[in-house]
């Protein structure tokens, strides 16, 4: 399953909820201000880097480089373009946006 | 893969529709089909061919008529969220005792059973908003 979170974690509460309720296995896409949440050493890392062990975190690149934070990004984290953007709308069959 | 793309937030406030944008470009030149974009709730915003932004700012009503006169695509505007935000084609305006109407070329407007047969007709439903 794809969760797609598009606000910041330090203006709302999606990437939490989504995160809570987002099981094993999973792809997590964040886009927008859903961004930030892939800040190295912010309020929200640990729980990304948790989130890694059993699920695949991913941002969007042109979201990430357009906020100044490409070399700030959690190793790991994997950088798509909306090409990679649209492949992980057809791998996952459910897709769901925390909006 | 057959996609339907929901936008639930108008021009120029947040990023959804650019997303949305974005998305639906890359899926069209990726080779898939994207059975119908339907605007709802502020998304309806993205619908008047009044808007007129600075000449150095993208035009994000046009590119959307442009995208969808490229791609013969299918742009459906929720007709209860249009209403309420003042948004008509010539029909509308006139069923309303309005003096003008601002539907964009490329949008129609109908009811939400749109949205739900893209659902039911597309593989993916990808929804975009605030």
């Amino acid at each position: 399953m794809l969760h797609i979170v598009n606000k910041s974690p330090f203006e709302k509460n999606s990437l939490q909820s989504c995160l809570s309720c987002a099981k094993e296995g999973s792809t997590i896409l964040l886009i927008e201000d859903g961004v930030y949440g892939v800040l190295k050493n912010s309020a929200v890392s640990d729980a990304i880097t948790g989130a890694m062990k059993g699920m695949t975190i991913c941002a969007l690149e042109a979201d990430v480089k357009a906020r100044g934070i490409a070399d700030k990004v959690i190793d790991g984290v994997k950088l798509v373009d909306y090409n990679g953007f649209v492949d992980l709308t057809c791998d996952n069959e459910k897709l769901q946006s925390w909006l | 893969m057959k996609f339907t793309i929901q936008v639930s937030e108008g021009p120029y406030t947040h990023q959804a529709s650019d997303s949305a944008y974005q998305f639906t470009r890359a899926a069209l030149e990726k080779g898939h089909e994207i059975f119908r974009v339907f605007f709802y709730h502020d998304g309806v915003n993205n619908a008047t061919r009044l808007t007129t932004p600075p000449q150095d700012d993208r035009n994000v009503v046009n590119r959307w008529s442009e995208l969808a006169a490229e791609h013969n695509l299918d742009m459906v505007v929720c007709v209860a969220a249009a209403q309420r935000r003042g948004i008509a084609d010539a029909d509308e305006a006139k069923r309303n005792g309005k003096d003008a109407d601002n539907l964009a070329p490329g949008f129609r407007i109908s009811g939400l059973g749109q949205l739900i047969e893209g659902a039911i007709q597309s593989e993916r439903l990808v929804v975009f908003g605030d």
